[in-house]
């Protein structure tokens, strides 16, 4: 019920945002230049690859659809922080898309209303996504202990992982909500829990006290995927 | 007179939920330390004022700044605490002339006024941040919290009772 999503406090933060991001241009268009000539070089090599094989693209696989978005309200000095967007509904974003910047994970849409929505940070006690090592596919869950917003936790990579310091994560395609090869972040130190298994500290990509321009996936086949994993007929 | 007085609190009211909600929301001093100035409002409110007026003023209050940071009913909680324990703590703090409705903020002595403040601010974030992290084992950072986000708030309270005070 109690949220910054309503008409009064979101325009209200549109506005104060509107003001804010002036400060900000030169950075974010910093960012956006990155990110295209990023984009450029990896459409440059698709290109060279298309020549040499053409692969047969069925475009109901997969088919993440994205949405950029602004973020009007940040937050990440509690332990349960959530971000404010400035679209809603009415923009069809709804509950269960994923969020990310260019440099990689934000969190996840966790109420909409008619203009705004609010997206449940991974710097969140409550949040749980699932992510993996580049290298090697070994999967855990990310979670956060409340500490420092630049360092999420990783938990239950198993003990046989190669894992190293420096080695990059990435979210894992187990979640129906990201796509997988999503970056989070680094490696900073690992240490094994009671459960034997690694819990390890990542440092994100994404500066979290800095957010901007996020983009929303959409997976299309959520639904279907869903309604899949929750049907428990027995196989007889 | 009493058109006046109440034209003042609505101001107050508002001008502090705007303060609070756009520019003390983001300090995030070393990280995570915010004052929280709009109980201002209820530490300030008329001593003779009607208690159970206070105590429906500080919940919308705190209800509006929950609307404002995603908090879910924190602040409500926490500012109806304090609104319902102010007349014990202005009892508390400075004694028998608060029956005969004889004082006054800007008249009665520092360290009283220092008492009444740092009780009212400790308490309302001591509720504050357990109901926020509500969790046991975490228990040191609340505390943590509460102290530096405390004193932060005991000084830019008396800050702003001394900027805002009318000579009289």
């Amino acid at each position: 019920m109690v949220s910054s999503t309503n008409f009064f406090s979101g325009s209200l933060f549109e506005i104060t945002s509107n003001i804010n991001n002036y400060f900000h241009l030169k950075e974010q268009n910093e960012i956006l230049a990155d990110e295209n000539s990023r984009l450029r070089n990896s459409l440059s090599t698709l290109k060279i690859s298309e020549e040499i094989a053409p692969i047969i693209v069925d475009s109901t696989i997969g088919g993440f659809v994205y949405k950029g978005a602004r973020v009007i309200k940040n937050s990440y000095s509690k332990t349960n922080n959530q971000l404010t967007i400035n679209k809603g509904a009415n923009d069809t974003i709804e509950v269960d898309m994923g969020v990310i910047t260019s440099k990689g994970l934000v969190g996840i849409v966790n109420r909409v209303s008619a203009n705004y929505g609010r997206i449940q940070s991974i710097l969140n006690t409550n949040s749980q996504i699932n992510a993996a090592l580049k290298k090697s596919n070994h999967f855990g869950f990310l979670s956060w202990n409340g500490k420092n917003p630049n360092v999420v936790q990783l938990t239950e990579i198993p003990k046989l992982a190669p894992l190293q310091v420096g080695d990059t994560i990435i979210t894992g395609g187990n979640s129906s909500i990201f796509p997988r090869g999503i970056l989070v972040g680094r490696v900073e130190n690992f240490s094994v829990s009671s459960e034997d298994t690694f819990i390890v500290d990542v440092k994100l990509f994404n500066d979290m006290t800095k957010l901007s321009h996020v983009y929303l996936i959409k997976n299309p086949n959520l639904i279907e995927i869903k309604n899949l994993e929750e049907a428990n007929d027995n196989a007889e | 007179m009493q058109n006046n007085a109440i034209f003042i609190n609505a101001l107050r009211f508002l001008g502090l939920l705007l303060l609070q909600v756009l520019v003390l929301n983001n300090i995030n001093f070393l990280g995570y330390i915010n004052p929280y100035l709009y109980i201002l409002f209820i530490l300030i409110f008329p001593f003779t004022g009607n208690k159970s007026l206070l105590i429906g003023l500080s919940f919308l209050l705190g209800l509006s700044i929950d609307f404002f940071s995603d908090s879910g009913g924190v602040h409500a909680a926490a500012s109806v605490f304090i609104a319902y324990l102010r007349p014990f703590l202005l009892k508390f703090s400075f004694g028998v002339s608060y029956e005969y409705n004889a004082i006054k903020l800007s008249k009665v002595t520092f360290s009283e006024r220092l008492i009444y403040i740092s009780l009212m601010v400790i308490l309302h974030h001591l509720v504050l941040f357990s109901l926020e992290i509500f969790s046991v084992s975490r228990i040191l950072l609340i505390l943590k919290s509460t102290l530096f986000s405390g004193i932060f708030s005991i000084i830019l309270i008396l800050c702003s009772l001394v900027l805002f005070s009318r000579k009289t």
